[in-house]
């Protein structure tokens, strides 16, 4: 091979490097930092969050605080801390993948208990993005299993978001019939009408929004806005099921590395700020449900009342769910199997 | 030792050194981290690594990822030797610009290629447009990802072609003419022949990186099970469920495969070397 030709390779080959560094990772110099592990949409959330926090921090301590974000697949997160990427606080889509990373004895097993609220500072669920005038007339749950109706959500093998999807649907029919065999008949019908399972929940709203693929997007209530804001409330609506799924993203301290770091009490203080009626403020702008009711009345005309079960109601808790729905043999791959 | 005394000595000296670095250098790249794949399963046991890789999810990814980059690189074979025959054989202005064009595969995220052809092929994009009205799906379909593989793999054999065409004496096409072979007889007995061994190695690269192909086929094949989820779809997919045995076992299989496949094209390739030169 030539000189030039080594120069091309050596170009294509920086090129790709770069392109496959996994997340996003802010690196700033300061006083303290902490690293906040986080799922994918919450990136302007904890924008704002950090701003926030920084400032209440330093009139607090006197201390200035730099956070650093990093985003990605919530279970590639989870991954990624267990594999030693050294966050000191996670921030993730469901309680599963926290519980991963317990496994790996980076933090104690009842991680849950810690905070308020089964340490979800805030909620959100699942809606319907449909085109606007709504041309298939889709209201509930039942109108997705309609013949000619295409429905896009992401693969609950490989999104964290898209497991609160087919939750979702499952818990939907299971309350209306009592019937765990109802739910699975239900769910597999559904999936009949999914022309693509994207990897992740942002590569379905691409496949709906950009490829104008689908009738109808399931997506989280916080993305489904983001979706008007991006693409234009003139082309997209959304539909609100009359039941849905309470989803409860957790966070928690990682306390291995806390320890390592010296951090523990910034990290506590980070999470707990969460909870204060500013911080709820931020997250209820950001179209996630506050836990602070006053936050959720000032801001309600975006949360339309939706009768909403939690995952602990119809399906014990995450390890559960996650071992008969979607580990390998598991409800979802038996639906796809003849 | 029986062994090496028998063997001629080699006329080069340097061989225990270089040899030696050899094995080094190929022990710290490829042999040691790829090893790790091996480690990772071996705890597994032997009946859930059975079960793992014989389930009729992964059975249908394997099928899937092969016969796509094997038709992607068959397709890569015609379009790439074309190609490298205009790119060497003739002269034009923008010459330089197209050489550069084939490259560009090379460079690009695959991710990128992804999301274009995707786009390009929906049923909003310009392609997909026009495609629409006569039934054609090219996106979530194995076509898409055979369209992806092509694009991943043509540089792979126009590269490995050119060097070899630029060799080759023009002069022997034409004492071919002169001895009254047709066009068709000066290609496949005097041409193809001699850019066989190049060609073969350029689809064998190209097949090689399609079967591992992830970055671009995930956003145009639709991932759905059975249907058009790739393999390596389902290691990244155990891998999100925590089950990095699993994960490991698919790895080696897949490994064990292309490696087989790599070590077959290569024994050909000797084979129709030494044919072609008695």
């Amino acid at each position: 091979m030539n000189l030039q030709g080594i120069k091309k390779l050596t170009f294509a080959a920086t090129l790709i490097l770069a392109s496959g560094i996994p997340g996003t990772f802010a690196e700033a110099a300061g006083n303290a930092t902490l690293l906040n592990v986080s799922y994918d949409p919450t990136r302007e959330l904890y924008q704002s969050e950090n701003t926030a926090f920084a400032q209440y921090w330093q009139k607090k301590s006197g201390q200035s605080v730099v956070i650093n974000q990093s985003h990605g697949g919530s279970g590639k997160q989870a991954r990624a801390v267990i594999d030693g990427l050294e966050a000191d606080v996670v921030t993730l889509a469901l309680a599963y993948d926290i519980d991963a990373i317990a496994d790996s004895k980076l933090l104690d097993i009842n991680w849950q208990k810690k905070l308020a609220n089964n340490s979800t500072p805030y909620t959100s669920t699942i809606v319907f993005v449909v085109r606007k005038g709504n041309p298939k007339q889709i209201k509930n749950w039942d109108d997705l299993v309609k013949p000619g109706v295409s429905v896009i959500t992401p693969n609950p093998k490989t999104s964290g978001g898209a497991r609160w999807n087919y939750l979702a649907a499952w818990g939907y029919k299971q309350k209306q019939t009592g019937s765990a065999e109802k739910a699975k008949t239900f769910v597999k019908a559904l999936y009949k009408n999914v022309p693509v399972l994207d990897t992740g929940a942002r590569g379905s709203t691409l496949s709906f929004a950009q490829r104008g693929l689908g009738d109808v997007l399931i997506a989280w209530e916080n993305e489904a806005h983001l979706i008007l804001k991006e693409f234009g409330s003139d082309k997209y609506e959304i539909v609100s099921p009359s039941v849905s799924i309470l989803a409860e993203p957790p966070v928690a301290v990682v306390d291995k590395n806390v320890e390592k770091h010296g951090t523990r009490k910034l990290a506590e203080a980070y999470l707990n700020f969460l909870y204060t009626p500013q911080a709820q403020d931020i997250i209820a702008q950001n179209f996630y449900r506050p836990r602070n009711p006053a936050a959720l009345k000032k801001y309600a005309a975006n949360f339309p009342t939706i009768k909403l079960f939690t995952l602990g109601e119809v399906f014990g808790n995450w390890r559960t769910a996650q071992k008969t729905h979607f580990n390998d043999g598991g409800v979802f791959d038996q639906i796809y199997t003849p | 030792m029986a062994l090496f005394q028998r063997k001629r000595r080699n006329i080069l000296p340097g061989f225990g050194l270089s040899m030696g670095y050899t094995v080094f250098y190929l022990s710290a790249i490829v042999i040691v981290p790829l090893s790790m794949i091996f480690f990772n399963t071996i705890p597994m046991g032997w009946e859930p690594f059975v079960h793992a890789v014989t389930a009729p999810r992964v059975l249908a990814s394997y099928t899937l990822s092969f016969y796509t980059a094997f038709f992607a690189a068959l397709f890569d074979a015609f379009a790439g030797l074309l190609t490298a025959w205009v790119l060497v054989r003739y002269r034009f202005p923008g010459k330089q610009f197209l050489d550069a064009l084939v490259d560009l595969p090379f460079a690009l995220p695959t991710a990128v290629a992804g999301i274009c052809f995707a786009t390009l092929y929906s049923p909003v994009g310009w392609l997909g447009q026009l495609l629409a009205p006569l039934n054609l799906q090219i996106i979530n379909t194995p076509t898409g990802i055979i369209i992806a593989l092509i694009f991943i793999g043509f540089p792979f054999v126009v590269r490995t072609i050119q060097p070899v065409l630029e060799e080759m004496e023009q002069e022997i096409e034409e004492a071919a003419h002169c001895l009254g072979a047709t066009r068709w007889q000066t290609f496949t007995k005097i041409l193809l022949p001699h850019l066989f061994p190049a060609l073969l190695t350029g689809v064998t690269l190209a097949f090689a990186r399609g079967i591992g192909e992830y970055g671009s086929v995930i956003f145009i094949a639709g991932n759905l099970p059975m249907k058009t989820e790739i393999a390596p779809l389902m290691i990244m997919s155990k891998l999100d469920q925590f089950d990095y045995a699993g994960a490991s076992a698919v790895a080696l299989v897949l490994l064990c495969i292309s490696f087989s496949m790599l070590l077959l094209l290569n024994a050909v390739q000797e084979w129709q070397q030494k044919e072609y030169r008695s």
